[in-house]
C-alpha cells in the first residue's frame, strides 16, 4: 500500500536514535546523560510526561484561583480563609480589581496552560507514535522545542501576579479598549503584557506541536495502518493539529497587534477620542469589534481543540470496557471533520450582541445550530458503542461514560445560546458558564481523568488503584454537578459573570444562598482531587505491576512493553485489521489485536455481519 | 518477540465485576436526569427562574426559551435514560452474554442525522422573525434618550423639549433612566472609554456600548415599575457597581418627571449656555 511507511527506511531515523537520547545503562548516569534523558528529552514519551506533570501542575493551581473566585461569589468580600493570607492584599478581604485579575487568571491558566497542552501536548505526544506504531515523533528536536516554549509562558503568565497592578484582569478574551488602555484597569498594566508574551509562547508551543503530529500521523503509521484503521483518538488528534495549525496564526496575530497596541502606541483596537478613566482622549482610529472578530477566529475553534481529542480517547476507552466494536467508526471520523470545517464559521456566535450587523447574527446562527448536528451524530454513535456490550466498570470506563452523560448536557445548553434571541438574554450569564463548564470541565477534565487511568498503566508499568480511582471519580461526579447544574437556573435568572458582587440588584438579590452551595460544592470537587494525587503518585511506585495490555485493548501501544523502552516497540507492528475487532463471533478470546495475524472467524464475522 | 507480549488481562479492570455495582453506577448515572430536571421544576418555585418579563419583544423570547428547554429536555431525558438502561442491563456481570459484534447501522447513521438536521434547521428559521423585530426592525423614531456608558455609570441624556438630541435644552441624568409606558423607546447606546453592556433583565435587552460606535436599542415597556440596569460586560474594577435603574411609568408621569429634571436643571444653571456641542 503506498500509504505505508516502513519506519526502519525513513532517513529521520539515524539522526534520531543516537546513544544520547536512548535510555541509560544501569549505574552509567552522569549529569549530562541525565538530563538529556529526563530533561532535554527527545523521546516523545518523556515529552508527554513533561506536558502532562506541568499541566496538572498549573491544573491545582487554577483551580484555586477558581476557588477563589467562588468564595467571593459566594459571600463577597467576606475573609478567604487560607488563600487570603496567600494572596488578597487588603488583610484577608478581596479587592474588586483582584478578583478580576482572579476570573481573568483561572480562565486563561486552564484554556491556554492547562486544557490544551494536557490534550495536544500530553496525550498527543505520548499516543500518537505509540498508536501509529513509529518510534518517536517525525521531528523530535522541534517536539523537545514544543515542550520548552511553554517555560516562558509559565513564566509570564506566573510572575505577572507580582508585578505592579497584577495579572492581565480584562477577561480571558482581553477585549480592548479594556486590555490595551493601561488606565482602564489596574491589570492593563505589565500584567496584560506579560500576557500577551505568554500566549504567543503557547502559540509557538502548539505550533510547533501541530505541525509534528500531522507529519508523523501522515507519514510514519506502521506497515498496514492505513487512515481507516487509525484509533479514534489519533483521528481526532490529526484534525486538531489541523484545526490549530490554521486558526493560531490569526490569533498570534492578532496578539502582536494588541501587543503593539499597548506598547508602540498604534492603534489597532482604539477609537479615536476616547476618554478613559479621565485621561487625555485616545488617538486611534481603530476598531475595537475587530479584535472580537480575530480573538474569536482562533478561539472558536480553539473550544472544539480542547474537546476532540477527549472525544477520541473517550471512544477507544467506550470501545475497550464495552468489548465491542465502535459503532459507526467512519460517520465518527466525519463527524470529528465536519465540527472541524463548521467550526471555522461559528466564530461571530460570541458576538451576537457585541454591536456586529444583526444581519450577520443570523448567519452565524444558522452555521452554530449546524454544528449541532455531527454533535448529536457522535453521542448517538457512543451509546449505540455500549448498547448490547459487555461493560466492564473501570475507573477510566466510569469517566468515559461521565463524558458522555456530560457532553449531552454541555452540548444541548449550546442551542439556547446558538438561538440569538435567547442569547440577548442568557449572553454573559451563568448560563454560559454553566455550558462552557459542561463542555471543558465535565467534558474534556472527565475524558482527561479517563485517559490518565486508561493509560497510566503504559505510561509507567504500574495500573493505579482501582478502588480509590472510583472513589475520585464519584466524588468529583457528585460535586462538579452540584458546581456547575446549578449555574443554568442562576443563568435563567440572568445573573450576569465576572460580578465581584451581585446582590445588590434587586433581581440577583435573593441567590446567595444558592451560589453559598455551588461554593461548597466546588470546594468539595477540588479537595477530592486529593485522593487523586495520591493515587496517582503511590501507584507510580507501588501500584501493580501491569502487563503490556492490562485491559485487553486492541490498538498497538497495547503491544509494546509497559512502559515502552526506547524507540517504543521490540518488535515490528505490523497491522491486520481496525482498532475496534472485540467480540468477533466464533473467536477464542473476546478481542483481536491489531496486530493479530488474520483469524479465520474474522472472514466469517465479516461475512455474516455484512450479508 | 518477548513472552510478556500477550502479557494480558494483568489488572483487576477486567476481573468480573459484581453485579450490585454495575446497579449501583447506573443508577448514579440515572441521577443525571432525574436531579437535572427536578433543578429545573424547583427553580421556579424559589424564584430561581427569568425574572418577569415587562417588555413587548420578551415575550417572544421567553417562549423561545420554553419551546428550546422543552425540545432539549426531551432529548436530554431520552439520552441520558437511554445511557443509564444501557449501562444497567449491558454490565458484564448481569450476564454471560457475549457482547454484540456490531460496526454500525448505516440506516440508523441517517436516521440520527435527518433528525436533528431538519429539527435544528425549523429552530434556526423559527426564531429569526424574533431577533429581526429585537435588533433588525427599528421604529422609525427620533433616539428618545442617549445612554453614554463610562467606567462605572450610565450617563443618561433626553432630548428636552424640542425632540433632538445634542442641542441646548438637553436634559442629563445618571443611571436613572426613565421609559413611558407602552411607547416604542429608542435609545442611542454609545461608550466613552471601554466595552459595556446594557442589560436590562426585565426588558429582555442587552446590547453592548462599544466605544466608536453608535448601537441602537428599543423596546416598548409594558409594565409600570422600577427595574435594573446592568453592566454585562467587563469594564474594569468597578464592573459589579456599575448599577442603574429604569423605571417604567406612565406618559404623564413621564412628563411630569422631565420636566422637575428640566426645572432642576435650569435652576442650578444661571443663564443658558450657547449651543453644547453634541457628544456624537
Amino acid at each position: 500500500m503506498s500509504t505505508v511507511t516502513q519506519p526502519q527506511a525513513s532517513p529521520l531515523d539515524a539522526s534520531t536514535h543516537d546513544a544520547r537520547h536512548g535510555k541509560p545503562g544501569p549505574g552509567s548516569m552522569s549529569l549530562s546523560t541525565f538530563l538529556s534523558t529526563y530533561v532535554f528529552s527527545r523521546d516523545h514519551k518523556v515529552i508527554g510526561l513533561q506536558f502532562l506533570f506541568s499541566t496538572l501542575v498549573w491544573f491545582l493551581i487554577g483551580g484555586l484561583l477558581a476557588l477563589a473566585v467562588r468564595w467571593q461569589v459566594a459571600w463577597p468580600w467576606s475573609d478567604v480563609p487560607v488563600l487570603g493570607k496567600l494572596f488578597a492584599q487588603e488583610g484577608g478581604q478581596m479587592a474588586p480589581e483582584f478578583y478580576t485579575m482572579l476570573f481573568t487568571m483561572h480562565a486563561s491558566v486552564m484554556i491556554f496552560l492547562v486544557i490544551i497542552p494536557i490534550l495536544a501536548g500530553a496525550f498527543g505526544n505520548f499516543l500518537i507514535p505509540l498508536m501509529i506504531g513509529a518510534d518517536d515523533m517525525a521531528f523530535p528536536t522541534l517536539n523537545m522545542l514544543g515542550y520548552w516554549f511553554m517555560w516562558p509562558a509559565f513564566v509570564f503568565f506566573g510572575a505577572s501576579f507580582f508585578v505592579e497592578g497584577g495579572a492581565a484582569a480584562g477577561g480571558w478574551t482581553s477585549y480592548p479598549p479594556l486590555s490595551t488602555n493601561p488606565h482602564s484597569a489596574p491589570g492593563s498594566g505589565m500584567g496584560q503584557t506579560l500576557w500577551l508574551l505568554g500566549l504567543t509562547m503557547v502559540g509557538v508551543s502548539s505550533m510547533l506541536g501541530s505541525v509534528n503530529y500531522m507529519t508523523t500521523i501522515i507519514l510514519m503509521r506502521a506497515p498496514g495502518m492505513t487512515m481507516f484503521r487509525l484509533p479514534m483518538t489519533i483521528w481526532a488528534m490529526l484534525i486538531t493539529a489541523i484545526l490549530q495549525a490554521f486558526a493560531l496564526p490569526v490569533l498570534t496575530a492578532a496578539g502582536f497587534m494588541q501587543l503593539t497596541d499597548r506598547v508602540i502606541g498604534t492603534g489597532f483596537f482604539t477609537p479615536e477620542g476616547n476618554i478613559i478613566n479621565n485621561a487625555a482622549a485616545t488617538v486611534g482610529g481603530g476598531q475595537p469589534l475587530l479584535w472580537q472578530h480575530l480573538f474569536w477566529f482562533y478561539s472558536h475553534p480553539a473550544v472544539y481543540i480542547m474537546i476532540l481529542p477527549a472525544m477520541g480517547m473517550v471512544s477507544d476507552i467506550l470501545t475497550t470496557f464495552a468489548r465491542k466494536p465502535l459503532f459507526g467508526y467512519r460517520p465518527m471520523v466525519y463527524s470529528i471533520a465536519g465540527i472541524a470545517g463548521l467550526g471555522f464559521i461559528v466564530w461571530g456566535h460570541h458576538m451576537f450582541v457585541s454591536g456586529m450587523n444583526p444581519a450577520l447574527g443570523i448567519t452565524f446562527m444558522v452555521a452554530t445550530m449546524m454544528i449541532a448536528l455531527p454533535s448529536a451524530v457522535k453521542t448517538f454513535n457512543w451509546l449505540g458503542t455500549i448498547w448490547g456490550g459487555r461493560i466492564h466498570y473501570a475507573t477510566a470506563m466510569l469517566f468515559a461514560l461521565s463524558f458522555v452523560s456530560m457532553f449531552i448536557i454541555g452540548g444541548l445548553s449550546g442551542i439556547f445560546m446558538a438561538a440569538t434571541p435567547v442569547d440577548i438574554f442568557i449572553h454573559d450569564t451563568y448560563f454560559i458558564v454553566a455550558h462552557f463548564h459542561y463542555v471543558l470541565f465535565a467534558g474534556t477534565a472527565m475524558g482527561v481523568w479517563a485517559g490518565i487511568y486508561f493509560w497510566f498503566p503504559k505510561m509507567f508499568g504500574r495500573t493505579m488503584n482501582e478502588f480509590w480511582g472510583k472513589v475520585h471519580f464519584f466524588l468529583t461526579f457528585i460535586f462538579l454537578n452540584g458546581t456547575f447544574f446549578t449555574m443554568h437556573i442562576l443563568g435563567a435568572v440572568g445573573f450576569p459573570r465576572r460580578l465581584a458582587d451581585a446582590y445588590h440588584y434587586e433581581t440577583f438579590h435573593h441567590l446567595q444562598p444558592l451560589n453559598a452551595f455551588m461554593t461548597w460544592c466546588a470546594i468539595g470537587m477540588v479537595s477530592c482531587q486529593i485522593i487523586f494525587v495520591i493515587n496517582f503518585f503511590w501507584s507510580m511506585f507501588y501500584g501493580p505491576i501491569a502487563g503490556r495490555n492490562p485491559w485487553n485493548s486492541n490498538t498497538l501501544e497495547w503491544t509494546a512493553p509497559s512502559p515502552p523502552g526506547h524507540g517504543n516497540f521490540d518488535f515490528q507492528p505490523v497491522v491486520y485489521r481496525g482498532p475496534y475487532e472485540y467480540s468477533v463471533p466464533g473467536c477464542e478470546k473476546d478481542h483481536l489485536m491489531q496486530t493479530d495475524p488474520p483469524h479465520p472467524a474474522e472472514a466469517a464475522a465479516a461475512a455474516a455481519a455484512h450479508a | 518477540m518477548d513472552k510478556d507480549i500477550r502479557n494480558e488481562g494483568w489488572s483487576s479492570g477486567l476481573a468480573k465485576g459484581r453485579r450490585w455495582a454495575g446497579i449501583g453506577w447506573s443508577l448514579l448515572f440515572l441521577l443525571v436526569p432525574v436531579l437535572g430536571v427536578a433543578t429545573f421544576a424547583v427553580a421556579p418555585v424559589y424564584d430561581v427562574w427569568l425574572p418577569k418579563d415587562v417588555s413587548e419583544h420578551g415575550r417572544s423570547i421567553d417562549s423561545l426559551f420554553y419551546f428550546i428547554l422543552v425540545l432539549t429536555g426531551v432529548v436530554f431525558i431520552a439520552t441520558e435514560v437511554l445511557l443509564f438502561w444501557f449501562m444497567w442491563k449491558y454490565d458484564a456481570a448481569a450476564s454471560a452474554k457475549p457482547a454484540t459484534y456490531i460496526h454500525g447501522s448505516h440506516a440508523l447513521e441517517v436516521v440520527w442525522t435527518i433528525i436533528p438536521a431538519a429539527t435544528m434547521l425549523f429552530l434556526a428559521i423559527y426564531q429569526m422573525n424574533t431577533w429581526a423585530d429585537v435588533k433588525m426592525r427599528r421604529p422609525r423614531i427620533a433616539p428618545s434618550a442617549e445612554v453614554v456608558a463610562r467606567q462605572f455609570e450610565w450617563r443618561i441624556r433626553y432630548p428636552g423639549r424640542d425632540g433632538t438630541l445634542g442641542t441646548t435644552d438637553d436634559l442629563f441624568v445618571v443611571n436613572d433612566l426613565h421609559v413611558p409606558i407602552d411607547e416604542d423607546f429608542l435609545v442611542q447606546l454609545k461608550s466613552m472609554d471601554v466595552l459595556h453592556s446594557f442589560f436590562l433583565p426585565n426588558l429582555r435587552i442587552k446590547q453592548d456600548a462599544v466605544p466608536g460606535m453608535k448601537q441602537p436599542v428599543w423596546f416598548k415597556a409594558t409594565e409600570a415599575g422600577s427595574y435594573d440596569i446592568v453592566c454585562a460586560e467587563i469594564c474594569g474594577w468597578g464592573h459589579y457597581k456599575m448599577k442603574g435603574r429604569v423605571t417604567v411609568e406612565s406618559r404623564a408621569d413621564f412628563d411630569l418627571w422631565l420636566e422637575r429634571l428640566e426645572a432642576e436643571q435650569e435652576a442650578t444653571q444661571p443663564a443658558p449656555e450657547p449651543a453644547t456641542v453634541a457628544a456624537d
